[in-house]
């Protein structure tokens, strides 16, 4: 009998012991789960968005297409030189512009500006746009990504701080568009109904 | 007895390591096993131990910083003695690695080795293979190069594509907004750390299932496997004519791996180290990403899907391939083991090996992506202005000056993207030229906003004379009977 007794009791204390470990791992778990998923929880909403200058309005002469480089406004100190982006900035006419990301919406490989062509050509997988951003042929299913701008005290600045890719912050995705963008595509019926309708599912 | 053989004696009676050894090493074996296909899954072991070793003293100089790695690459190469030679032996180990692992699985997978009751040891293979592709692609990352930056920003944006949650894994996965400092970092973490404390514990029990379960028998024709009834027929083999796999079978794998770290060190020599090409500046736009070699064919396959397929393909293709290899041996745990009975076996393996190669290949040649370079320095050869009006030249200019030869070519020189033009007055006809021209369409874009008038009309008039001498121009003959007072021409001048 009084075995038996001492086996529950040695039994029990080993539940008892593995209970413990159970809790202190949960309690642990808790700090180790929020460190490893910081770099998520804190992009929540618009974390690691904010506005950025590219340099005064002047730099970026009427019809042309300009890369201008920033600092992202999110940095480590290990960053090296990564923390410097480009984007391209085409301005229209007066205040009113286009920002766009230099990652093709294909797959984010960096897309050059051809202004003779009027295009913007991506090296990977052969992505085209027109000088509006929009979608011209090549595997994307989209325009280029746009940054939100606005022009304060004569200075260009854009709300960026996150890789523009397909499914990042929804300001990347519908930007801010000049309605006079939509003029230059009126020649092209094929792209401009191919935008209209990318259009209305991004807005 | 000796001074060795008694300090072995001390160790063993404290370890008792010595009698499992030697049984595991004696273990008998089909004789039939002892063949020179056997080899591949040693060499695998033996190649993952180089790399291994190159790994640790790569860790010696590199740094895994965003500001620093690269220098730290340079460093290596230039400066430390021999670094160039050691980050050689790991790239093209990494190479060896993945292509034996691949030679290895056809290997089992034609012989039969993957059915009953070796089903485990496949699936830890599957996952093998995984970490294998994990380390290649972790391990191009931290040739933190442009390559690698923009591949990240590949993979950023593949993840991006999940649903819902696609926009958190891109985050988890560079550690922040963007590519930088803390994508480096825990990618050096995943390659050091993660991936190969994973994959030796899986090796481990790879390995030793195979000692337990015994070495798969050499396939015969009509020798089928039986849940019930293998096992038992297992034993008897190795019995009636098993052999010790030490040394009966052994000295085929030593040779082997011996042969492909000499070749491991051979390429490291001939070829030297891969990279590191330019600093991972993304202000630095004028690059072209390439991925390493193994993952070339997907950088193909992303290049050819029709757009609207791009994302399905990406999300479900790896799920339905992953999940088809680990159910592979339950959906085919019995029956015949040798290729000769089994050729839908046979073709998949063709088929597949065929496909790989087929879009590796063609992602080396890339004949999707614009020459960004062809306009600068080509003007239009001579050839193709002799005997041309004042208009058709201005045309020749403007073909010139609008980069068309970024995607075509012309004169054998030019991108491939779209087709090449040196016959196109031959397909299309003057008004086709002037349609594709301004409206695009296929794949061109259109050109309708970046060209006036006078230069289409220009351009169109010198397209319309590229066409071969023996060769008549495309013509509208409705056009003549519509437009045309005079008689309508009868006969077609279509020639073949």
């Amino acid at each position: 009998m009084s075995n038996e007794t001492t086996l529950s009791r040695r039994g029990f204390f080993m539940k008892l012991g593995i209970l413990f470990n159970g809790l202190v791992a949960t309690a642990l778990a808790v700090p180790i789960v929020g460190f490893l998923f910081s770099s998520v929880t804190r992009g929540r909403g618009d974390g690691y968005l904010s506005w950025v200058s590219l340099g005064p309005v002047t730099d970026f002469p009427e019809g042309e297409t300009r890369l201008a480089t920033f600092r992202n406004p999110y940095v480590m100190p290990t960053d090296g030189k990564t923390v410097n982006t480009v984007a391209w900035v085409r301005r229209i006419q007066g205040d009113q512009f286009q920002v766009f990301a230099v990652n093709c919406a294909h797959l984010g490989c960096p897309v050059r500006w051809f202004p003779q062509s009027g295009l913007f050509m991506c090296p990977c997988h052969g992505g085209a746009y027109y000088r509006d951003g929009s979608r011209a042929s090549g595997p994307p299913e989209r325009g280029l990504f746009e940054y939100p701008y606005k022009v304060e005290n004569g200075f260009v600045t854009i709300q960026a701080g996150e890789l523009p890719t397909p499914g990042a912050a929804v300001a990347m995705l519908t930007g801010t568009k000049p309605p006079c963008a939509a003029q230059d595509r009126l020649v092209s019926i094929q792209a401009s109904s191919e935008f209209s309708s990318e259009r209305v599912k991004a807005t | 007895m000796s001074m060795i053989t008694k300090i072995g004696a001390w160790f063993d009676r404290r370890l008792q390591l010595a009698a499992p050894i030697r049984e595991a090493a004696e273990h008998p074996v089909p004789r039939n096993t002892a063949s020179w296909f056997y080899v591949f899954g040693s060499a695998a072991l033996t190649v993952f131990l180089v790399q291994i070793v190159t790994g640790i003293l790569l860790a010696l100089i590199y740094v895994p910083s965003a500001g620093e790695a690269w220098s730290s690459l340079q460093a290596l190469n230039h400066n430390v003695t021999l670094g160039w030679f050691i980050r050689a032996v790991h790239g093209w180990g990494s190479n060896f690695m993945v292509a034996i692992v691949l030679i290895h699985m056809a290997q089992v997978f034609l012989f039969g080795a993957h059915k009953f009751p070796r089903e485990l040891t496949w699936i830890l293979g599957v996952f093998l293979l995984l970490m294998t592709l994990g380390m290649a692609f972790s391990g191009q990352v931290l040739r933190f190069d442009q390559d690698a930056y923009w591949g990240l920003g590949i993979g950023a944006s593949i993840a991006s594509r999940v649903p819902i949650v696609g926009p958190a894994i891109v985050k988890l996965m560079l550690g922040g907004p963007i590519i930088a400092g803390a994508t480096l970092s825990r990618f050096f973490a995943l390659h050091v750390f993660v991936i190969p404390g994973l994959l030796i514990a899986f090796v481990v029990l790879h390995v030793l299932m195979v000692l337990k379960l015994g070495i798969n028998e050499w396939p015969m024709p009509g020798r089928i496997v039986r849940r019930a009834t293998y096992e038992a027929q297992y034993h008897a083999l190795t019995k009636s004519e098993g052999a010790p796999f030490v040394p009966y079978a052994v000295w085929k794998d030593l040779f082997f791996a011996g042969f492909i770290i000499l070749a491991i060190a051979a390429c490291a020599l001939y070829f030297g180290p891969f990279g590191p090409t330019g600093q991972p500046d993304p202000t630095i736009i004028q690059t072209a990403p390439r991925p390493d070699y193994f993952f070339l064919w997907l950088y193909g396959v992303l290049s050819l899907l029709p757009p609207s397929m791009e994302t399905p393909f990406l999300l479900i293709a790896p799920a339905v391939v992953i999940l088809g290899l680990i159910l592979l041996p339950f959906l085919s745990g019995e029956g015949e083991k040798s290729w000769k009975r089994r050729p839908i076996a046979v073709l998949t393996v063709l088929l597949i090996a065929i496909i790989l190669g087929t879009f590796t290949r063609l992602a080396q040649v890339a004949p999707w992506s614009p020459q960004m370079n062809a306009w600068s320095g080509d003007p239009v050869p001579d050839r193709y202005i002799h005997n041309t009006t004042a208009l058709e030249r201005q045309g020749a200019l403007v073909f010139q000056a609008k980069q068309c030869r970024n995607c075509h070519s012309l004169g054998d020189s030019g991108g491939q993207r779209g087709p090449t033009l040196d016959s196109v007055a031959v397909r299309l006809t003057g008004d086709q030229l002037i349609r594709q021209v301004i409206q695009g369409g296929g794949n061109m874009p259109a050109y309708g906003n970046n060209l006036s008038p006078a230069e289409t009309t220009a351009l169109v008039a010198f397209l319309k004379t590229l066409h071969p001498a023996t060769q008549r121009p495309a013509r509208d003959s409705a056009r003549d009977m519509v437009l045309s007072d005079s008689k309508p021409k009868t006969a077609s001048p279509s020639q073949p």
